[in-house]
């Protein structure tokens, strides 16, 4: 869908700093681009869970962080986005692989397409679905907007 | 590794975070979790760089992300090995993340506290072999360097200011005796509110 370069680019000129990530196959192949950047600082975590909380302690600290991993981590780290976002009203924007979404020939029935909307809806996090590489400006104009607004909010990136 | 006392021997909670605050700088960010925030918030009045961490999902995680922010700030983060052991992963997140400022507490009582003293899986208690999960050895076995652990409080209180001075990240297992009673810490004001505040210490 994009490129390395596209999403190292995109997170620098919105003043991203850091990104956490537990990779997928496809946001795992932004990774180079993202080490390659000057002005961003991956952090890799042990699971995605974990992710949301490092994210909290880098916005505490002054940082501009974004959590980047996949659906089925969305899933694993239900309280501790809940902690983050709705108790401690932490705007943490994510990058949210949508797996199987354009892709329903690898895994047929996967259920990932069932449960990744509701669970989002019922996170009450703001999203937009992304299923074409001219949307990338899409996940410009909601980083934007959830920052100026100070929500949390996520790109839903179709694979 | 310094390895200060024998494991059986425990300490009493209080007099270890007694030294904490004692030795602690003004500028060090210190994060109470669970049991340790209980009774920390009981020891005096809060320091405008403590960040009581209730509710919390994970204290690791945070202290992570606080030390990336600020290497400028020593981050000191007060855990409890039931916690850690839902997050062993972050010991390896931590190395990876290369942060000497960060040093992590962990007061180790062999049980989950606040629901009742029920043993950890890591306890000895909990064991066919009674022997507990060696967590000080988890750390090093992750690739931590400076990794200590203390069962004697006039110890602790004779060391903690040289331990936490130590190149970093630096790991500290801290051999402490359950709290009778001890229940989940109230939170000690809407969470929100207090991480505007922290934030707003921190620029100070």
């Amino acid at each position: 869908m994009f490129s390395g370069e596209q999403i190292a680019s995109l997170f620098t000129d919105v003043g991203v700093t850091h990104v956490i990530t537990v990779p997928d196959s496809t946001i795992g192949r932004w990774e180079p681009a993202i080490r390659a950047s000057s002005r961003l600082r991956l952090v890799r975590v042990c699971r995605e869970g974990e992710a949301w909380q490092v994210a909290a302690g880098l916005h505490l600290g002054g940082a501009t962080p974004i959590v980047m991993i996949q659906c089925t981590g969305l899933f694993e780290s239900g309280d501790a986005l809940r902690n983050v976002i709705h108790d401690w009203k932490i705007p943490v924007f994510s990058i949210i692989g949508y797996r199987s979404y354009l892709d329903q020939a690898k895994l047929p029935g996967d259920t990932c397409l069932v449960f990744t909307e509701p669970i989002l809806d019922a996170w009450k996090i703001d999203y937009r679905l992304i299923t074409s590489p001219a949307e990338l400006d899409v996940i410009r104009d909601h980083f934007t907007d959830c920052r100026s607004t100070k929500r949390a909010g996520a790109a839903l990136i179709g694979e | 590794m310094s390895d200060s006392a024998a494991m059986s021997a425990r300490m009493p909670l209080v007099p270890v975070l007694e030294t904490l605050r004692r030795v602690r700088r003004d500028d060090e960010i210190v994060i109470p979790t669970m049991g340790s925030a209980r009774e920390w918030m009981k020891l005096g009045p809060p320091h405008a760089r403590d960040f009581i961490l209730v509710p919390s999902a994970m204290g690791h995680g945070t202290s992570i992300g606080l030390a990336l922010a600020r290497p400028d700030l020593r981050v000191i983060v007060c855990s409890g090995d039931g916690s850690l052991l839902m997050n062993l992963g972050s010991l390896a997140s931590i190395v990876a993340a290369t942060v000497p400022n960060l040093v992590v507490l962990v007061f180790d009582n062999g049980v989950y506290e606040v629901t009742g003293q029920q043993p950890t899986a890591g306890a000895g208690e909990a064991r066919t072999s009674g022997r507990p999960a060696d967590l000080a050895a988890i750390a090093r076995a992750c690739g931590f360097e400076s990794v200590h652990r203390f069962a004697d409080a006039s110890d602790w209180g004779a060391r903690a200011r040289e331990v936490l001075d130590a190149g970093g990240p630096t790991f500290v297992s801290l051999e402490v005796e359950a709290v009778a009673g001890g229940v989940a810490p109230n939170s000690p004001g809407p969470a929100p509110a207090r991480a505007e505040q922290f934030m707003a210490a921190l620029r100070r």
